[in-house]
């Protein structure tokens, strides 16, 4: 290639305009691409082009190519969806949306307080904000997801306590049990807590057997990952606390308008997942996790992950916000680190700060009712149905239930396809993953799910079940 | 004033852009510049009693009457007793918040951010942000039925075969939701393959540089694992013989970098996984400073069993600040068997996840991961091809050159440590060293005043500072020359400024959105305060409430 030869002029590339190309090299010297690369071993150059599809230079070609591929996809939009288990189809008011596509935050990265104050003092606000959501005194940013926020709980838990062993139910969601055990398992022991199969409530036979000197954290869920209310929260706690052991509660925060937050019940830890508060569900790719914690400096040093402090100007006239306790991440532990941060989910922290200034208080009540209300509607619905039981599992619930198809002689399988026919996707195949609940579904329901499509999903249980 | 003051030293046309080597250097500034600064009050003190931004959709009375009160469906004691105590505002008004809080922060899309050096700043186009915002790819649910969701798992396809071809391996992941995400995936990958070859217990060191990222450190210590540090001999890399003292039977694996931070290829990298190789430990390539090779040279040919790369950087998705992002893992088809469940597979006519990995290392994150981050990577390889790939990576390299070169001749006080004379890829490491005996203006110094002429401030180096008062740009494909005349004449200012008026520098800066600050709660974990709550418990409050603006 001689200077100036190079290929098409791209949008993206200012200077590959050729004139540009070629004063450039001209001024660094340069004549043609060998040179420039004249320290990358010729062995190791690869020499032919790539192999990849022609490019779609031009915008329309690209979108209606992209398009045409999204067109495949049937949405929660299109198709009534009872989808949930860590993932769910809630609202996001269009105000989220419009803040989030904002270039400013959204092509933001690491800018520290004096480029970026408006983006820091978002963050201070989410953390606020879910702060008075949880009633906990100390939160930090979202990170990746709520499995990896509870697992760096339970890992802070082990430190603060010096033990090595933490109690999670056996119910939780499979995703997060085998990522906490990829994360965790050489520097705790992981152990399951039965739950009783009546009502999908903690064990606490067994977990008082399991409880022992060396637990240093007891994790629950509430609701639980099958969609369960834990009633013995309370009790669950003080056994955890008589043992030496800290209590660590998930939480679903849509639900906190209406339901307790786990700070009446005991919670030393509460984490989380941020994704139904504004963030569209992305195919998953909404998720962030978050960690809440009292206001201690030697818990607020374990949290491994951003932390926005609010601080005053030098002057004392005004207030700034900025990350804190930068010497406690990975960044700077390097090889010292017991868990890492990174590139998170920033966008999804200013989305739910949005969010959450969005709804207030009346809002987060009114939509826990309406969300309960039209869950319960709905297993009512589905209980009616000749061999059909739902809830399965005797505990109040929230927004997620499983149904048992077991007594109509129909696999969730077969009932999901013949709901599928039916422009409806059905709850999450149980079978597989909790054996011992039969053929069973979770179940989902929304402030998303108007009555109609509630009566829809039981006119087509019925007739796919008879 | 007017609002462009152009000091034209050159001399010509007048206008900026002119290069170096033509009729006139660019020596555009914005002195005028001054950032939004809107004294905005923190929304908890904002709105009153009985306001409100949107409205839930409601409960219909058909529901009311079948279920009855909602509240009573809820056992009494996992009640809430007292609202939450969120602020209650009207929608113009928490629109108009945030709206200024965006304006008083510098994204890419708003300034010439080539100052953050291994970040890859680059354009993320629009046409992404349109396509990634339809409800077909939004409003999808990661558990939907595979008949369902063929169009998202034809783009991971498609855009898996495009990675393994820019790597040279065959198979992969994106679960990983980042690049340290993505360097954690392969060291737990590296774990597996040394348990499954019963070599799990005895092989327990990784070695990685210090020019390498810290999570190439982190993540495997997180699993265990003892780290070897190797630090640079006078050329800015290790040699071979300080890898070959540190390897031996206990070796699990290479985490490595390159370009390294200081933008220095290793040339001797096939001799370092060769090595690594030969005592029966895996490489794992950390790629995210891939922007400047893609399509020159690969993982493969270097040797590696496994690398990531960082779709939010070098593939042009959003930083989002910070975050969502994708640290797409690529490994040998050997070690497939150990990626996270499930994969995306195809048999010719339809799109699958394939979650028959009984020895995978399980979950890196939930589902999928970030499939709308890979969309948009998608689009953005599309709209380049092969050749314009090829492109990025020639035009990365190319304004580095040029910036180091304008940086080089100009700026007083700025040192290129390290094989100056060996030429740099995407970024290069400076050292403001000299600046700082000189005149006692430091890094941070420049990075604060170079604010003042409208850039976000710049990447100095992760910690511990090998090189003194570090500075790292990387001038990516997307920045003109007309924007890195700029910049160079930026840092060219504020360094004669540090020579001739050093507390104009020292005590910037002067026009940000945020005046300066008593930064001592970033630093001491005793006076940090996350939440509203605690901070007016602590009496503290806020000055800058409503009636004080
Ligand atoms: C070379 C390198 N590796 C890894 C990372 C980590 O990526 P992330 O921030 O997505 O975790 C970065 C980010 O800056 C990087 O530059």
């Amino acid at each position: 290639m001689t200077p100036g030869d190079g290929p098409a002029v791209h949008p993206y590339i200012p200077n590959s305009a050729p004139g540009t190309r070629a004063e450039m090299l001209r001024a660094i010297g340069v004549s043609d691409a060998d040179t420039l690369y004249r320290d990358v071993p010729t062995d190791l150059r690869l020499e032919r082009p790539l192999d990849l599809p022609e490019a779609l230079p031009s915008e329309l070609a690209l979108r209606r190519h992209v398009t045409s591929l999204l067109d495949r996809n049937v949405s929660c939009e299109d198709a009534p969806s009872f989808l949930g288990g860590g993932c769910w189809q809630h609202y996001v008011p269009v105000v989220c949306d419009e803040i989030i596509s904002r270039g400013e935050f959204l092509t933001a990265y690491g800018g520290l307080w004096y480029s970026d104050h408006g983006k820091n003092q978002a963050y201070f606000e989410f953390q606020s904000m879910l702060g008075e959501l949880l009633d906990m005194d100390a939160v930090g940013l979202t990170t990746y997801d709520w499995s990896a926020a509870t697992t760096t709980a339970l890992l802070m838990a082990c430190r603060l306590t010096h033990r090595g062993q933490v109690l999670v139910p056996r119910n939780l969601s499979p995703e997060k049990r085998a990522q906490m055990h990829n994360f965790a398992r050489s520097a705790a022991e992981i152990v399951d807590v039965a739950y009783e199969a009546d009502t999908g409530l903690l064990d606490l036979d067994d977990l008082r057997a399991k409880l022992s000197s060396s637990t240093a954290a007891v994790y629950i869920e509430n609701p639980s990952f099958l969609g369960t209310l834990e009633t013995r929260a309370g009790e669950i706690a003080r056994l955890a606390h008589e043992s030496g052991a800290l209590c660590v509660v998930g939480v679903d925060p849509i639900s906190l308008g209406l339901l307790a937050p786990p700070s009446t019940y005991g919670a030393d830890i509460v984490t989380g997942e941020v994704q139904p508060l504004g963030i569209h569900m992305q195919y998953g790719g909404g998720l962030g996790g978050f960690v809440a914690t009292r206001h201690d400096s030697r818990w607020l040093a374990e949290i491994p992950s951003l932390l926005t402090s609010i601080m005053r100007t030098a002057d004392g006239s005004g207030l700034g916000y900025g990350w804190a306790n930068w010497v406690e991440t990975s960044w700077v532990k390097r090889e010292e680190s017991r868990d890492f941060t990174g590139t998170t989910t920033g966008l999804w922290t200013i989305a739910a700060a949005v969010y959450l200034s969005l709804m207030g208080p009346q809002g987060m009540r009114e939509l826990g009712e309406t969300i309960v209300a039209k869950a319960t509607y709905a297993a009512r619905l589905l209980d009616g149905i000749e061999g059909v039981r739902a809830p399965a599992l005797g505990a109040p619930f929230f927004k997620e239930f499983v149904v048992d198809f077991s007594a109509t002689g129909k696999t969730v399988a077969e009932v999901n396809a013949g709901l599928l026919e039916r422009g409806i996707i059905g709850g999450k195949d149980l079978s597989i993953d909790f054996p011992g609940q039969g053929q069973s579904a979770l179940f989902c329901v929304t402030e998303m799910h108007m009555q109609d499509y509630l009566d829809r999903l039981a006119a087509a249980v019925e007739e796919v079940t008879r | 004033m007017s609002t462009r003051d152009i000091d034209q030293t050159g001399g010509g046309s007048g206008a900026p852009g002119a290069a170096p080597g033509g009729a006139a250097e660019n020596r555009y500034l914005r002195e005028g510049f001054h950032a939004a600064r809107w004294q905005e009050p923190v929304i908890m003190e904002q709105g009153s009693p009985g306001e409100r931004g949107v409205i839930p959709p409601p409960l219909e009375t058909g529901i009311r009457a079948a279920v009855g009160d909602p509240a009573a469906l809820i056992p009494p004691e996992l009640l809430r007793a007292t609202p939450p105590a969120l602020p209650e505002i009207a929608q113009p008004q928490v629109l108009r918040h945030f709206m200024r809080l965006s304006q008083m922060t510098m994204g890419t899309d708003v300034n010439i951010d080539l100052g953050l050096g291994t970040c890859t700043m680059k354009y993320s186009p629009k046409v992404n942000e349109f396509l990634a915002r339809s409800p077909k790819m939004a409003d999808l649910h990661p558990w939907q039925p595979e008949e369902t969701v063929q169009g998202i798992l034809e783009i991971a396809h498609r855009f898996g075969r495009m990675c393994c071809e820019i790597s040279g391996l065959d198979a992969v992941s994106f679960q990983p939701a980042s690049g340290a995400q993505g360097i954690f995936t392969n060291a737990s990958i590296i774990r597996a393959y040394h348990e499954a070859n019963g070599e799990g217990d005895t092989r327990d060191e990784i070695i990685t540089t210090i020019f390498s990222h810290p999570a190439d450190s982190a993540t495997p210590a997180v699993l265990g694992y003892k780290l070897i540090v190797l630090y640079p001999d006078e050329t800015g890399y290790p040699n071979l013989e300080q890898l070959k003292a540190a390897l031996s039977e206990r070796t699990a694996g290479l985490l490595i970098t390159n370009p390294e931070d200081t933008g220095l290829y290793n040339p001797h990298i096939k001799e370092f996984t060769d090595a690594v190789h030969a005592v029966g430990g895996l490489c794992s390539y950390d790629q995210a400073n891939l922007n400047g090779i893609m399509g020159v040279a690969r993982a493969k040919e270097a040797g590696f069993d496994l690398c990531h790369f960082n779709l939010h950087k070098t593939f042009s998705s959003p930083h989002g600040s910070m975050g969502p992002g994708c640290g797409a893992v690529m490994v040998r088809q050997d070690l497939r068997r150990f990626l996270p469940r499930p994969l995306v597979e195809s048999d010719g006519l339809r799109f699958f996840l394939d979650d028959d990995l009984p020895e995978s290392i399980g979950k890196v994150r939930s589902f999928l991961g970030n499939l709308q981050v890979v969309m948009r990577a998608y689009a953005w390889v599309m709209s380049l091809g092969a050749e314009g790939l090829r492109q990025v990576s020639e035009t990365a390299v190319i304004n580095n050159r040029y910036l180091m070169k304008r940086l080089r001749e100009e700026v007083p006080g700025l040192d290129l440590p390290y094989s100056p004379d060996t030429g740099r890829l995407d970024e290069a490491r400076f050292s403001w060293g000299r600046l700082k005996e000189e005149t006692g203006i430091g890094t941070e110094d420049v990075e604060r005043r170079i604010l003042d002429y409208g850039v976000n401030n710049y990447f100095s180096s992760h910690e511990p500072f090998v090189v003194p008062e570090p500075f790292t740009p990387e001038p990516a494909e997307s920045y003109s020359r007309a924007d890195i005349d700029e910049y160079a004449e930026i840092i060219r200012r504020v360094a004669e400024e540090a020579y001739a008026e050093p507390d104009l520098v020292a005590t910037a800066p002067h026009k940000s959105s945020a005046p300066r600050m008593d930064e001592s709660p970033l630093h001491e974990i005793d006076k940090v305060v996350t939440t509203w709550r605690v901070w007016k418990r602590l009496g503290l409050q806020s000055p800058d409430t409503p009636a004080d603006v």
